[in-house]
C-alpha cells in the first residue's frame, strides 16, 4: 500500500520498543468480542488506476453541465473558474494544513481569511465578516439564531421568497430552541409585495430574513421591510444566493440589514453535485460578539511586525461549551481561499463586467423566452435568473430537454413540492458561460417541447 | 490605491530576527530570502487593472428594480501574474502536513492523496449541478449511495445521514434524531439532560446546547475513562442520552463502552458515539458492535481529504435501527428506475427531523473519501488504523521516561501527556510547543482535554514512517534536556524561525481589527 | 469599608444599602489578561446568582454573577471601555457594578476577608 510507509521489519522493531508481541496486544482495551479478526465485507485495495477507472464510470453516467447546454440555478451557479484559482488552491501548503491555530506558521492562511474577511465585507456593505460557514442555508440559519441571542426574542419573520432549502435549515434549527417561525406563502406570480412581510412583524420578532434577489429571481428592496423592522426593534439579515449579483445591485449594508449571509459558491467554487460551498457572514461591529464561526483578527509579534491571529475565540465552542454562540468548529477554508482568489483576479473592474455579462445574457434570453408560444416570463426584475410559467408541467419539460442533452431549469415544485398550483413553472438561470448558441438550443427544444 | 501601497515591505519593522540564535540581517525590501514581505492584497492594487479578460458590456437599469450598485465595492486591480505571485508567498508562511510531521491530537492530519484530487475534478462529477434531474446524475447517486454502503459496513450500522457538511455539524445530526425520537416517543418534554464526560471535546456540550439539551457532566477515573459508577449514579428517566468519544479524548478506549451502552439503554436513552477518534479502529472494531445509536464521522480526518485549512469537511453519521427513521432530508433510495433523491417530507415514507444544509451534502468531500478508503480497500483499512496506533505507542514508549504520560498502558492513536515533566523547570506547555516549531514540527494539540494538567495530545497517523518518528523523539528528548537544564529563556522567546514571532493576542482581542478598511492602515 | 466574599471569586463592598460588585485579584490572575467586559444596565433587577456581568481573556471567558439581589444603579462604563482597567482591588476603580440591596440578610451567607483567603488557599 503506496499510503503506509512501514515495513514488516518497522513494525517488527517498533512492537519490541512498545513491549509488545503482537498488533492484537495494542488493542488490549478493547472488548474481546468486539475485536474482528479478519477485515470487514468490502473489497480489497486497488492501484491508483483501478480507482481512476472506477470513478471515471460513475462520472460517465452523469450529464455533464460542462457539455450540456446549462440553464441550471436556484442557489448554485455555473460561472468560469479561472485555471489560477483551482491551481493555487492546490498548494499544498494551503490544502493539507489544518485550522490555523499556531499563528507563527499560519500566516499564510490567517491573512487569506483576513483578505477574505475584508472582501466580503466591501461586497455586501457591512462592517465586518466572518471566516466563511459552511453554506448560504446554515448560514442563513445560524443568522437567525444570533438575531434572537442579541435580540432576546425567538421569533422571526422569512420572506416568502427565501430559498426553500434555506428556509427548512432554518426551520431545523429554530425547531430544536424553540424559536417560532412565520412566513407569508411564496408566490412567483406578482410582483413581491413588501406588506406581506411588513405585517408579520410585531415586538416580539427578532429578525426579519429576505432574500434578494429572491428565490424566483426578482430583486426585492429591502428599504420598507428594514425600517419597518428597525422600528419594532428587529434586526435584518439580508440574504443572497448569487453573490456574483452584487457587482451589479446595490449592497445589502446600504439598504438596511444588520447581518448579511450569502452562497459564496459563485466565485471560485466548482457546481460539485452540491457541496462543499462557502457560507458568507458579515455584520455590524456592534453585533459581532453575538457572531457565530471562526474570525481572524490583525495584531503585531513581539517584534511589532503585523501579523494575523484566530481571535474572539471566546464565542466558541472550544471555551464556551454549552455557552457558545454556535457549535460551529470548521469553517469552508479552501472555498473560503478559492473565493478570495477568485475575487482578486476579478477585482473591481472584472466584477463590474462579470456581473454585466450575466445580467446582459439573462436579458437576451428572458426575451427569447417570452416570445415562444407557451412560456411566460413572470419577473419585472431579475439579475441573471428568472421564472417562467409553461404551457406544460415543468418537470415534464425538464425530462424532455434533458433527453435532448439539454439542462434547462429548475422545476418549482423541485423546491416547493407541495405548490400544485406552480408545477407550471420553470426557473432559468444565465451565466457568462451560455453561449448564443446555448441559448438558440434551448428555445428551439423549448419550442419543440411545447408546440 | 493609496499611495502607501506603494511600499511593498508594509508590516515589517526590520527588526533582525533570532534573538540571540540567529544573525541579524536587515533588508532594504523588508523580504528575507526566501520569507517574503507581502502585503495585503489590497495595498497591491491598481484602477484598472484586472486578472480576467471579460467583455465590457453595458446594460440598462430597466430589469434592476431600481437597485442598481450606486459605489464601487472597494476590489482592488491585479494582473493575473500579480495573484499569482501573492498567494504563493502567502502559501509560503502555512505549515501543512505535505511540509512536514503535524502530530496534532484529536485532528488526524495524515497524508492527502493527490489522485483524490484529480477525482474530484472530473468532468460529470466536479461540474455537476445539484439541481440537474436525478435521471441526468445516476453515477452520482450511485458514488454516494456507494460510499454509504462503506461507511455502514465499516460501522455495523444499518444506516447513514450523509447530508453534515462537518464532525459539529454531524454532531447536531445525530442529537436532532434523538430529539425527533424523543418527541416521537411523547418524551421529549421530559427527557432534557445529556450526560457529557468532563474530557469530551468542546463541541459536544455546545451540540447539545444548540439541541435545547442541558448538559451534565461525567467525571473521568484515574484511568481517564468515563467513572462508570457516576454515570450510572447519574441516569434517570430525564436522561435523553450520552454523548461519548471512544475512543476517548485521551487518547484510550473506553472499554467499559459496551456496559455504558446497555445501561444507557436501559435507562430510555440513547448512545451518541463522537467519531472523531475512528483512525485507531477502522476495519478493526465496528462501533455497531458496541451499541451506539449514532455516531458521526470525519471524513476529513479519518479518509484523509484535506483540511484545506480549516475545512471544507463532511461529517456522515450512522444511525441504528431506533434513529434510522428520523434521519434528516435529503436521503437516496434505489427507485425502479435507477436512484432517486427523497427531498421532501411530503415524499418521505419515513419521519425525518428536517433538513440540514442546502443540497445534498458535501460531494467533493465524498468523492475523495471513498477514493481513499477504495483505494485503501478493506485489508489497506485495518493496516492503516493498526500503524496509526503503533506509531502512537511508539511515540510513548520512546518518549516515557522523558515526558509524562498522562494515562498508563496502550494508547490507541494518540498519546497523551500532560505537563508534570515540565514542573519547576518555567517552561510551559506552550513554550514547549512554540520551540518545536523552530525544530520544523507542528506543535501537538495543546491544553486539550482538560482533564489533564497543560495536556499535550500527540497524533502521528498511519502516514509518519519509523525514521520520521524517531527524529521527532530525538527533537523531544533535546529539548526537555534543555528545558531541565534551566534555560526556559529559550523556550520563551521561541519561535523565532518562523515568518512571524509570538504574536500579541490579547491586543488583537480588546480591540479587533477583522478587515482591512482603506483609512485604518 | 466592609468587604464581603463569594466563592465564585466576587468581592463584594458595602455603603449603606449600596454594594459595589468586583472580581477578586486571585480570579483575575486566573483568567489572564482580560480582552472583554460586559456589565449589567442601570435599572436591571437581578436576583442573587443570575448572570450579571461577562469577563472574558483570550483563552476563557466567565460570568460574573450577582451576589446579592437587588437593582442595579451602575453598571461601570470604565471597565468596559478598557477592560485592562479591571482591578482585584475595591479600592481601585475596576470595579463591575452597584447594586441596592433588596435582601440585606443575604449577605450572611458571604464570607469575610479571613475566610476568603483561607478559601483560596485551599483551592491551590
Amino acid at each position: 500500500m503506496r499510503y503506509l510507509p512501514h515495513t514488516e521489519q518497522d513494525r517488527k522493531d517498533m512492537l519490541d520498543a512498545i513491549g509488545a508481541k503482537t498488533v492484537e496486544d495494542l488493542y488490549c482495551d478493547v472488548p474481546q468480542k468486539a475485536l474482528l479478526q479478519a477485515p470487514v465485507d468490502l473489497p480489497l485495495a486497488v492501484g491508483e488506476m483501478e480507482v481512476e477507472r472506477t470513478f471515471s464510470a460513475m462520472a460517465a453516467k452523469n450529464l455533464s453541465p460542462s457539455i450540456a447546454p446549462s440553464f441550471l440555478g436556484a442557489g448554485a451557479y455555473r460561472h468560469h473558474v479561472p485555471a489560477t484559482v483551482d491551481y493555487m488552491v492546490q498548494r499544498g501548503e494551503f490544502l493539507t494544513a489544518y485550522t490555523p491555530y499556531q499563528p507563527e506558521v499560519s500566516q499564510g492562511t490567517l491573512q487569506y481569511l483576513f483578505e477574505f474577511q475584508t472582501q466580503v465585507a466591501l461586497l455586501t456593505g457591512m462592517e465586518v465578516a466572518n471566516a466563511s460557514m459552511y453554506d448560504g442555508a446554515t448560514a442563513t440559519a445560524e443568522a437567525v439564531l444570533m438575531a434572537a441571542r442579541a435580540t432576546r426574542r425567538n421569533r422571526a419573520v422569512l420572506a416568502g421568497g427565501l430559498h426553500a432549502h434555506y428556509f427548512d435549515v432554518t426551520k431545523t434549527s429554530a425547531h430544536s430552541l424553540n424559536i417560532e417561525l412565520v412566513h407569508p406563502d411564496s408566490d412567483p406570480t406578482r410582483p413581491a409585495d413588501p406588506a406581506s412581510v411588513i405585517d408579520l412583524i410585531d415586538d416580539n420578532t427578532a429578525c426579519v430574513v429576505v432574500q434578494s434577489p429572491d428565490m424566483f429571481g426578482r430583486i426585492i428592496d429591502l428599504r420598507p421591510i428594514a425600517e419597518a423592522a428597525h422600528a419594532k426593534g428587529a434586526l435584518v439579515v439580508a440574504v443572497t444566493t448569487e453573490i456574483v449579483s452584487l457587482g451589479l445591485l446595490e449592497a445589502p449594508g446600504n439598504l438596511g440589514a444588520d447581518i448579511v449571509t450569502a452562497e459564496g459558491q459563485s466565485l471560485g467554487i466548482a457546481l460539485s453535485y452540491g457541496g462543499p460551498y462557502v457560507g458568507l457572514f458579515a455584520t455590524t461591529s456592534k453585533l459581532v460578539r453575538q457572531m457565530p464561526g471562526r474570525v481572524t483578527g490583525q495584531t503585531q509579534d513581539v517584534e511589532g511586525q503585523r501579523g494575523w491571529v484566530l481571535t474572539l475565540s471566546t464565542r466558541e465552542q472550544h471555551i464556551r461549551r454549552e455557552k457558545a454562540t454556535s457549535n460551529i468548529c470548521t469553517n469552508a477554508g479552501l472555498c473560503a481561499l478559492a473565493f478570495t482568489i477568485h475575487a482578486s483576479l476579478l477585482g473591481e473592474e472584472g466584477l463590474s463586467r462579470l456581473a454585466r455579462l450575466n445580467h446582459a445574457n439573462a436579458c437576451t434570453l428572458a426575451d427569447k423566452l417570452a416570445a415562444i408560444d407557451g412560456v411566460e416570463l413572470m419577473n419585472d426584475s431579475f439579475f441573471n435568473e428568472f421564472t417562467v410559467k409553461l404551457s406544460q408541467p415543468a418537470e415534464e419539460v425538464v425530462e424532455a430537454l434533458a433527453k435532448r442533452g439539454i439542462l434547462g431549469g429548475v422545476p418549482l415544485t423541485r423546491l416547493l413540492p407541495d405548490r400544485n398550483d406552480l408545477k407550471n413553472y420553470m426557473l432559468v438561470a444565465v451565466t457568462e458561460t451560455n453561449t448564443d448558441a446555448d441559448m438558440t438550443a434551448l428555445v428551439q427544444a423549448l419550442e419543440e417541447i411545447l408546440s | 490605491m493609496s499611495d502607501q501601497s506603494r511600499d511593498l515591505s508594509q508590516g515589517r519593522t526590520n527588526v533582525p530576527v533570532g534573538g540571540s540564535q540567529a544573525p541579524a540581517q536587515q533588508t532594504i525590501s523588508g523580504s528575507k530570502g526566501l520569507d517574503f514581505a507581502e502585503p495585503l492584497i489590497f495595498e497591491l492594487g491598481e484602477d484598472g487593472r484586472t486578472g480576467v479578460d471579460l467583455a465590457d458590456v453595458k446594460v440598462s437599469d430597466n430589469r434592476l428594480g431600481g437597485l442598481r450598485r450606486k459605489d464601487k465595492v472597494g476590489l482592488p486591480g491585479l494582473s493575473e501574474p500579480q495573484v499569482v505571485r501573492h498567494y504563493t508567498r502567502l502559501s509560503q508562511k502555512n505549515y501543512g502536513i505535505d511540509s512536514g510531521f503535524y502530530p496534532l491530537g484529536s485532528c488526524t492530519m495524515k497524508h492527502n492523496p493527490r489522485v483524490n484530487e484529480k477525482i474530484a475534478r472530473l468532468k460529470g462529477l466536479g461540474d455537476l449541478h445539484p439541481m440537474q434531474p436525478t435521471s441526468t446524475a445516476q453515477g452520482a447517486l450511485e458514488l454516494i449511495d456507494t460510499l454509504a454502503h462503506w461507511i455502514k459496513t465499516l460501522c455495523a450500522m444499518p444506516a447513514v445521514a450523509m447530508s453534515p457538511a462537518a464532525g459539529a455539524h454531524g454532531e447536531l445530526c445525530g442529537m436532532m434524531a434523538i430529539k425527533a425520537a424523543l418527541e416521537d416517543r411523547g418524551e421529549a418534554d421530559v427527557r432534557k439532560r445529556v450526560l457529557v464526560p468532563e474530557s469530551a471535546h468542546g463541541t459536544n456540550p455546545a451540540t447539545a446546547a444548540a439541541c435545547g439539551f442541558s448538559v451534565d457532566s461525567i467525571p473521568a477515573t484515574e484511568r481517564g475513562r468515563v467513572d462508570f459508577a457516576a454515570f450510572k449514579a447519574k441516569l434517570g428517566p430525564d436522561v435523553a442520552g450520552i454523548m461519548l468519544t471512544n475512543p476517548n479524548t485521551c487518547g484510550l478506549f473506553e472499554n467499559e463502552v459496551i456496559e455504558i451502552a446497555d445501561a444507557i439503554h436501559d435507562a430510555g436513552g440513547y448512545f451518541y458515539c463522537d467519531g472523531a477518534n475512528f483512525n485507531a479502529i477502522v476495519g478493526r472494531v465496528r462501533p455497531g458492535d458496541l451499541g451506539i445509536d449514532c455516531m458521526h464521522l470525519n471524513l476529513h480526518k479519518t479518509f484523509s481529504t484535506p483540511h484545506g485549512g480549516g475545512g471544507p469537511g463532511a461529517g456522515p453519521v450512522v444511525l441504528s435501527e431506533a434513529l434510522a427513521p428520523f434521519a434528516p432530508l435529503p436521503y437516496i433510495v434505489h427507485g425502479k428506475d435507477g436512484f432517486d433523491l427523497v427531498e421532501h417530507k411530503a415524499d418521505s415514507d419515513a419521519k425525518p427531523f428536517g433538513r440540514l444544509k442546502g443540497y445534498h451534502g458535501q460531494m467533493g468531500v465524498f468523492i475523495r473519501a471513498l477514493a481513499f478508503m477504495m483505494s485503501h480497500g478493506a485489508d489497506g483499512l485495518r493496516q492503516a488504523s493498526s500503524d496509526a496506533v503503533l506509531n502512537a505507542n511508539y511515540l510513548r514508549a520512546e518518549l516515557q521516561d522523558q515526558m509524562s504520560v498522562s494515562f498508563d498502558g496502550m494508547c490507541m492513536h494518540e498519546v497523551l501527556f500532560d505537563d508534570h515533566f515540565l514542573k519547576d523547570t518555567g517552561v510551559t506547555t506552550l513554550d514547549f510547543a512554540k520551540a518545536m516549531i523552530d525544530e520544523g514540527f507542528h506543535p501537538m494539540t495543546m491544553y486539550f482535554p482538560l482533564v489533564v494538567h497543560g495536556a499535550l495530545l500527540m497524533e502521528p497517523t498511519e502516514s509518519e514512517a519509523k525514521e520520521t518518528l524517531d527524529l521527532y523523539i530525538k527533537t523531544l528528548r533535546g529539548l526537555n534536556a534543555r528545558a531541565q537544564s534551566g534555560d526556559a529563556q529559550f523556550f520563551k522567546n521561541a519561535p523565532v524561525l518562523t515568518p512571524r514571532r509570538r504574536l500579541d493576542e490579547t491586543a488583537a482581542a480588546r480591540k479587533p481589527v477583522l478587515r482591512w478598511s482603506p483609512d485604518a492602515n | 469599608m466592609s468587604l464581603k466574599f463569594t466563592k465564585d471569586h466576587e468581592w463584594i463592598n458595602l455603603d449603606g444599602d449600596i454594594a459595589t460588585v468586583g472580581v477578586t485579584a486571585y480570579a483575575l490572575g486566573q483568567l489572564g489578561d482580560l480582552v472583554f467586559v460586559e456589565v449589567p444596565d442601570e435599572g436591571r433587577m437581578l436576583s442573587k446568582g443570575d448572570e450579571a456581568a461577562v469577563v472574558e481573556s483570550v483563552k476563557a471567558a466567565s460570568e460574573v454573577y450577582a451576589p446579592v439581589s437587588g437593582e442595579v444603579i451602575e453598571g461601570n462604563a470604565g471597565i468596559a471601555d478598557d477592560p485592562a482597567t479591571v482591578s482585584g482591588d475595591p479600592a481601585e476603580d475596576g470595579w463591575f457594578f452597584k447594586i441596592r440591596l433588596s435582601d440585606p440578610s443575604e449577605l450572611d451567607d458571604l464570607m469575610d476577608e479571613e475566610e476568603y483567603d483561607v478559601y483560596v488557599e485551599s483551592l491551590d
